[in-house]
């Protein structure tokens, strides 16, 4: 109990803090500053095409270098094109007939001009088709998900190959590998069980920080400050925890109390006792989606707020200050991406132990 | 409300579809395989490690065990020494012993024999005088008895003999 307390007393000062500097850049003020206080909520948000970078040339115009990617929308049926064919954003898609267009990152459809049309709150009323399209944060995902593939499946070979001796990259790996097991896993799951989560633990874990690491590299990938992808994550985390629950587990969640009290003394304390539990097993896996997504994001923020800070001063002090600072704040970022991939699969870990624990209830009743 | 205005129904379809096939092929191609490794590993490991130790163990008892039978061995020495000593002094005083009543009794024979020879010699020649001086008495005395006279003078001088006794 002192435990969970502890663990949800540090996921709320992990949130705050996150809120605090998210509130930082609130002031759109000056051409260049809301120039790059776009940019960077540009930058947060996942993009249909894989671009890279994107310059002004002399004649005034805006170039982007990267690759479209395709766009898949369900709308009246599966329509599949490039998204080189929104000229990003400039121009409006004819697909079969219909016209989509995207407006501040979202595809909408239209008509043939293009025209949005917004409703009092200055919000687009236009139809948003259903979307599937392979966005920037989905090829990063695949990206991802190959590289690991390959990466522990050549560490797995390595082990037939070498006499149960892991070879090159893998000697990096392994030693992790074994941290999850030997510190994450079996001290929160047990000695007994622990066998069924590990392949879920080791997946999250190295998913959540090569994402988190690649977000810092030029590439400038978002992925796991994306809700949908935290979002995604935590519900695997809470399918598992609740699908794989044992019997003293959903003992604890309706008769937390069990034998220490007559039935007459638990019913009013259990009006507001199980409700509460009930409500812990969906706040367990949100806290874990939130605390993810919102560390991730600000830390985005963060860090390309200080490098807009170096064109806003431009001057000897003020930029030498700023990149040092960005410099400094993108070094703890590395260790931000590996320590929230650590709490992400540690608390993960916590909810499948208290999933998976078997009260001995024959030596309990003998402690008493 | 901007938070749920982001999500993206198709990010979250795709990250969920991907995650799951790289959870499974992970699982199936790398997790399973790199865990058992190690778990064999260091079940190996911990094999070796015990099997060092018992043989260490046993060496250590092999050890005292040598010492053991060595001693043993030692004091069987000892004790057969000890044993042939004792065997020895007994043998030699009994032997000893026998001969000085061997030899006290070849001297008693010896003795009794002699005197039985000496006796036997002293009654031989008791008899062999008694009967020289018989055979001298007779030869004396028909000599003596030839003549009457003689005779007489006998008689009278062994009378007076007899007288002197």
């Amino acid at each position: 109990m002192q435990r969970k307390i502890t663990i949800q007393t540090i996921a709320l000062l992990l949130l705050l803090t996150s809120f605090t500097s998210y509130a930082k850049d609130d002031a759109p003020k000056g051409d260049k500053k809301s120039e790059i206080k776009e940019y960077i909520q540009h930058h947060l948000k996942d993009s249909y095409d894989f671009s890279l970078f994107s310059y002004t040339n002399d004649a005034g115009e805006h170039k982007y270098v990267g690759a479209p990617l395709p766009v898949i929308l369900w709308d009246n049926g599966l329509k599949v094109f490039s998204s080189s064919k929104f000229h990003h954003g400039e121009t409006v898609a004819e697909v079969d007939g219909n016209h989509y267009k995207l407006y501040h990152n979202k595809i909408y459809k239209t008509d043939a001009e293009g025209t949005i049309n917004y409703n009092e709150e200055q919000h687009p009323t236009n139809v948003k088709p259903l979307d599937f399209s392979i966005t920037k944060g989905v090829v990063m995902i695949l990206i991802t998900g190959l590289l690991m593939f390959f990466l522990f499946k050549s560490l797995a070979k390595s082990y037939a190959a070498n006499g149960s001796i892991a070879k090159g990259a893998g000697r990096f790996f392994e030693p992790i590998v074994l941290y999850i097991r030997d510190d994450i896993a079996i001290p929160n799951i047990g000695e007994k069980k622990y066998m069924k989560y590990m392949p879920f633990l080791l997946t999250v874990f190295f998913f959540i920080w090569f994402l988190n690491i690649f977000g810092l590299t030029p590439l400038g990938v978002n992925v796991t400050g994306n809700i949908a992808v935290t979002t995604a994550l935590a519900l695997l985390t809470f399918l598992i925890t609740n699908f794989t629950g044992t019997k003293d587990y959903w003992k604890h969640i309706f008769d937390p109390l069990g034998d220490s009290m007559p039935w007459y003394g638990k019913v009013p304390l259990y009006i507001i006792l199980i409700p509460i539990e009930i409500l812990g097993i969906f706040i367990k896996p949100f806290s874990l989606l939130i605390r993810l997504y919102a560390n991730m994001q600000a830390g985005h923020i963060v860090l390309m707020s200080l490098i807009g800070l170096m064109f806003i001063f431009k001057s000897w002090i003020g930029s030498p200050l700023s990149f040092g600072l960005a410099f400094a704040i993108s070094l703890i970022e590395v260790l931000v991406a590996l320590l929230q991939a650590y709490i992400f699969t540690m608390l993960s870990a916590l909810y499948f132990g208290f999933a998976a624990e078997e009260h001995d209830h024959h030596e309990e009743a003998h402690a008493h | 409300m901007k938070l749920l205005e982001d999500f993206s129904i198709g990010l979250f379809f795709w990250q969920t579809l991907l995650f799951l096939a790289l959870f499974f092929l992970l699982r199936k191609f790398a997790w399973k395989p790199i865990l058992n490794a190690v778990n064999e590993r260091e079940a190996g490991i911990k094999n070796a490690l015990s099997e060092a130790d018992n043989a260490r163990k046993e060496m250590e008892n092999l050890k005292s065990d040598n010492d053991k039978i060595l001693k043993e061995a030692r004091a069987e020495r000892d004790a057969m020494i000890k044993d042939a000593r004792e065997i020895k002094e007994t043998m030699i005083s009994e032997a000893k012993e026998e001969a000085k009543a061997q030899a006290t009794k070849l001297i008693e024979q010896a003795k009794t024999t002699i005197q039985n020879e000496k006796l036997a010699a002293i009654t031989d020649l008791k008899n062999q005088v008694a009967d020289l001086s018989i055979n001298i008495a007779e030869k004396v005395m028909k000599d003596e008895l030839s003549n009457k006279d003689k005779q007489v003078a006998l008689v009278e001088k062994m009378l007076g003999d007899i007288e002197l006794n």
